[in-house]
């Protein structure tokens, strides 16, 4: 097809040829073209269907604001929907389909939505598919869902980067029209740091789509000129194709890069967008102004544009909707349409402007104090019908039609901070209000200054003003500076199916519905209609909406008020917000000192906050996960096993209060604690409830090492520091987190002095004697390395933790193994350690769940009502004290092989199983070889008191009950013998 | 959001960990008379107010120091940003 209606001119490369596809037709472009204006120049102005109506649509602006001319951009897994075909820039090789109809654009079988419209008014979800309340779900919302909606997702991975990056600067300029590229220059040539980022690939805002001159240049040239110079300016960052999308908290501002969309493939490694936080001491907002339609009878046709599009179009993208054009205005600036399309050589056909003192033009008609009352044409506009002002209709034979109804300020970004704009009855439009966000400044037609002169004006000198600059600011070229003159008007009289919102098939007849129906704010008002919603967000319906709200209610526009104004300004991917902190990089992983040791021996990990850890080793012909678990816990207690708990926090705690501090920090004692001995230590909230639990070991007078869990380690940390600096900032106490400069294994079992005798130096006594249980020390290993040494015991076998800087720790875990090669020494994971601590009735993260307190878990004594420490207090009150208070127990199955299941409830032997007659439940289970049975533990009131109680374990959601005897928690070794042996 | 650091200068709000009410530096005498029901209103009553508000934030991808930052919690503004070390002392905290 060839390009039927190309115009001369424009700034577009006509000596390259790019090829793209629509609705898999092919066409040709140039480069500077957009999708929009290569469909209009090939002849295509029907480009969607409407939401609700599926009504043929075609483009209505020429900028981000556009409702719809909205495609699936690219295709297969690069398939993006919803992107508005006038600020897609063409590349060679562009696909593009259309939206929203079936089983093609020409002929969609729902635009019989259309003959039904008079039961799809406003609400119409809301009062039509309230009952039967089973049909929701079933029928109304599939259905709904299948019809509704625009745009559909590829299902598949985006395969593209995203990145964020930060910037900062003294000035960030927010567009680069006439009054932000004057504002750059000011504030370029005055040495300041400059950011001026604009939406468009090219810079110059409105200044590409007009025909008058600056000074001697045209605007186009002229804005060229600027750019260049801003481009040799090294303290000027120039960002085109980047939206500024909004205005946040002390500064800051949020941007979308689009740094690949323009490319047919992106370079290897480079993202496709870019979030950028743009630090700014000041910020300086030049959006320009956006027109607003005037809505009638039928104004939805393809051909149907806003003048200053049309205008655009023809301008800056030699592209015309039709040959024969007709204008519909209320103000000046549309006659600038009709002049410079005439220009052009397209056919004016009339200019129709409401004002019966309408500017008069010899070289085509002005129809003035006339109306366009309605239009003709099935898939595009073709006839359009005038009210004269005598009361006579006419027909004109016409394809594209531009309305103008005058222009609104784009002030989006200066109510992001709950500022509300200000209503000017000059331009009969809402202007920044007074409350603008801290550091935020506005020039040109963003603040109501319309002409051109007063644009290039008021960058210089808000720039200036902003920076403080004294001296001379730069020239201005000679500009025009046209009042604005305009009679407000938003509909026409007698119109229903007028549209308003024409993304969300929002018709003059809906909101009058809606006032009818009681809907008085304009929150409400947008909310049932859905005027303002979805991608455009009403940037051009918004206005109407509200004008004529406020007519229906008899009260000003101002006093109506407008919705909320929040950010983004334009649609942002979410990809985009996500980065590159997606799949395996959503957060860090952690990996333990034995990592590539442990993924040698095939061990299964799984994640533990970021970290990876060991979950089990399976051996060649394990089959399931729990013969590598119960091997492990068997050949453990056997003989010895090595497990990695370097995971675990490791606080060091220094200072001549270090062992105050820990009194403070543990409800049980610390202050006595010998050198060279470890303590087990329950760490409250201050509410009383348990917050976590580890080990201190004295290094030295002034010296200790405290653990955490792993879950605990960053909140733990924390809190003592909280507790350090904000309680009691006078000991002296350092903390600082070694969690990481340490590896640390636990060896546990019989054999494990044994074996580490063969890894401690000699000088170094070991025996039960010289080393007893809760010991700890300074030490070193395999000749002279620096190591600290623990015998401590989760397992409940005899055991020791030994610690080496983690540089250390792949080289001290492979020598573990071979020197424990004679004891047939066994890695495990973390399920074997968690079956262990189960059997030996060790509570953990499942019992320290936020809600226990030390009394819940058989520790009410250790809480020392001596001394202060966090949450000894409360922990003394009466709701945590009741003589039935739960108790941690062990549960065992009463019929052998019954499975014990974390999360069930206790309930008596006999009688009803519900919430009223529960009496505990199970935190933790597992199966344990050891006990060759299944056993938990959990929480049964005055569980202490009720050992060799036959219970009922029940899951009434998976219907499972099983009898259960209460035991003590501790399934193994319950006098401690062998961790002291 | 910027804090600015006290000796650091000014830091991103995302260097940082929100805990809340700057309240909880005052935490009561336990010996005192009423120590249970001070203990309840320090644990448990906060006052929630639209505007000025001290809390407590804490640079945990940076120095590790407690702040008191003064923020209004309805326009963001910060007006006063101290170590709550100091304000701890300056309240009588000591060990």
């Amino acid at each position: 097809m060839t390009q039927i209606n190309r115009l001369s001119g424009g700034q577009i490369d006509r000596a390259t040829t790019l090829n793209f596809r629509f609705d898999n037709r092919s066409y040709t472009a140039h480069p500077g073209d957009t999708l929009a204006s290569a469909l209009l120049a090939n002849g295509v102005r029907l480009m969607g269907r409407s939401f609700k109506y599926h009504r043929p649509r075609g483009v209505l602006t020429a900028g981000s604001e556009e409702p719809n001319a909205i495609v699936e951009l690219r295709t297969g897994n690069r398939q993006e929907p919803n992107t508005r075909a006038t600020t897609t820039e063409m590349f060679d090789g562009l696909e593009a389909h259309s939206q929203n109809r079936w089983p093609s654009l020409k002929f969609d079988a729902l635009a019989i939505n259309d003959q039904f419209s008079k039961f799809l008014s406003a609400g119409f979800y809301y009062k039509t598919f309230m009952w039967p309340a089973a049909f929701w779900e079933k029928l109304y919302e599939p259905m709904i869902r299948r019809a509704a909606g625009l745009g559909s997702l590829s299902m598949q991975e985006d395969p593209d980067e995203y990145d964020k990056g930060f910037r900062h600067c003294d000035l960030l300029i927010i567009g680069a029209g006439p009054s932000g590229l004057m504002a750059a220059l000011t504030a370029g040539r005055a040495g300041a740091d400059v950011i001026l980022a604009d939406e468009d690939f090219t810079l110059g805002g409105r200044l590409n789509s007009e025909t008058f001159s600056l000074g001697d240049e045209t605007a186009a040239n002229w804005a060229g000129q600027m750019v260049a110079e801003l481009s040799a300016l090294p303290n000027v960052r120039l960002m085109p194709r980047t939206t500024v999308i909004g205005a946040f908290d002390h500064g800051i501002y949020g941007a979308v890069e689009r740094t690949g969309d323009h490319l047919a493939t992106l370079p290897a490694g480079k993202p496709r967008q870019i979030l950028w936080r743009i630090y700014s001491k000041r910020a300086l907002l030049c959006a320009g102004a956006t027109e607003r339609p005037i809505a009638f009878e039928n104004n939805d046709r393809p051909g149907v544009m806003l003048a200053s599009a049309l205008r655009t179009y023809a301008n800056r993208f030699a592209s015309s909707a039709a040959q024969r054009a007709a204008i519909f205005t209320n103000n000046d600036d549309g006659h600038r349409t009709a002049a410079d399309l005439h220009a052009k050589g397209v056919k004016i056909v009339a200019v129709v402007d409401i004002r019966p003192d309408a500017p008069i033009n010899y070289e085509y008609e002005v129809l003035a104090g006339a109306q366009i009352v309605d239009t003709k044409g099935r898939l595009g506009l073709t006839f359009a019908e005038v009210k004269l002002s005598d009361g006579s209709t006419r027909t004109l034979d016409c394809g594209a039609l531009g309305v103008s109804g005058g222009w609104n300020p784009n002030v989006h970004l200066t109510c992001h901070q709950r500022g509300r704009p200000a209503w000017n009855s000059d331009l009969a439009a809402f202007v920044p209000g007074a409350d603008l966000p801290p550091g935020l400044s506005v020039a040109g037609a963003a603040s109501g200054l319309m002409s051109t002169h007063a644009a290039l004006q008021s960058g210089t000198e808000e720039a200036a003003q902003v920076l403080e600059l004294k001296g001379s600011l730069p020239d201005l070229p000679d500009a025009e500076d046209a009042p604005v003159s305009q009679t407000p008007f938003w509909y026409v009289q007698g119109c229903a199916r007028a549209w308003l919102d024409q993304q969300n098939d929002v018709t003059v007849k809906d909101v009058k519905l809606s006032h009818q129906e009681g809907f008085r704010s304009v929150e409400h008002l947008k909310r049932y209609t859905t005027l303002g919603m979805a991608t455009d967000q009403g940037k051009t319906s918004n206005m109407g909406g509200l004008a004529l709200m406020a007519e229906l209610a008899g009260k000003s526009i101002p006093d109506t008020g407008t919705t909320i104004f929040r950010p983004p300004y334009t649609p942002v991917p979410i990809g985009t917000f996500a980065g590159r902190m997606k799949g395996q990089a959503f957060h860090p992983t952690r990996l333990t000192p034995s990592h590539y040791w442990a993924k040698e021996r095939g061990a299964v990990f799984v994640e533990v906050g970021n970290w990876l850890r060991a979950q089990w080793f399976p051996l060649p012909g394990e089959t399931h996960w729990r013969e590598s678990v119960d091997r492990e816990v068997r050949q453990t207690r056997a003989s010895v096993g090595v497990c990695d708990c370097t995971t675990l926090g490791k606080i060091d705690v220094q200072g001549t209060d270090a062992a105050d501090f820990l009194n403070r920090i543990y409800c049980n004692g610390f202050a006595k604690l010998a050198v060279g001995k470890t303590r087990y230590g329950l760490m409250l909230r201050e509410d009383g409830i348990t917050m976590d639990d580890g080990t201190a070991g004295r290094l030295a007078e002034d010296h200790f090492v405290v653990t955490t869990t792993t879950a605990n380690a960053v909140k733990v940390y924390q809190h003592m520091e909280f507790v350090r600096q904000c309680l009691f900032p006078d000991m002296d106490v350092q903390l600082i987190s070694t969690t990481e400069a340490w590896a640390q294994y636990a060896v546990a079992g019989p054999n494990s002095r044994k074996l580490l005798r063969k890894i401690v130096d000699p000088e170094f006594d070991i025996s039960n004697e010289g080393f007893p249980f809760m010991a700890c020390g300074n030490i070193t290993v395999c000749g002279g390395l620096r190591a600290r040494l623990f015998r401590i015991s989760f397992s409940g076998e005899l055991a020791f933790e030994i610690a080496v800087p983690s540089r250390y720790g792949d080289a001290l875990m492979r020598r573990l193994m071979s020197e424990g090669e004679e004891f047939d020494v066994v890695p495990y994971g973390t399920e074997a350690l968690g079956v262990m601590r189960i059997e030996k009735g060790h509570a953990a993260g499942n019992e320290l769940n936020g809600t226990t307190t030390a009394l819940n878990l058989g520790m009410g004594r250790m809480v020392s009502k001596k001394k202060d420490s966090i949450g000894s207090t409360l922990s003394e009150r009466e709701g945590l004290n009741e003589d039935d208070a739960l108790k941690m127990v062990g549960i065992k199955p009463v019929n052998t092989g019954d499975q014990i299941t974390a999360g069930g409830h206790l309930m008596g032997a006999s009688g009803p199983v519900d919430a009223a007659h529960d009496q505990g439940y199970v935190t933790s289970a597992a199966f344990s070889p050891s006990l060759d049975s299944h056993i938990g533990l959990g929480f049964l009131k005055s569980g202490d008191t009720r050992l060799g109680e036959k219970m009922r374990l029940v899951s009434p959601l998976t219907d499972l009950t099983v009898e259960v005897e209460i035991v003590s928690a501790h399934f193994v070794d319950p006098e401690g013998e062998r961790l002291r042996a | 959001m910027i804090i600015n650091h006290p000796l650091l200068g000014s830091r991103d709000s995302s260097e940082f960990v929100y805990l809340g009410d700057a309240s909880l530096i005052d935490r009561p005498d336990w010996q005192a008379e009423h120590a249970a029901e001070a203990f309840y209103d320090y644990a448990y009553l906060r006052d929630n107010p639209a505007g000025e508000h001290r809390e407590l934030w804490f640079h945990e991808g940076g120095d590790r120091s407690w702040l008191v930052v003064t923020r209004n919690t309805v326009t963001h503004e910060i007006s006063k940003v101290e170590l709550a070390r100091d304000v701890a002392r300056a309240q009588g905290r000591s060990k």
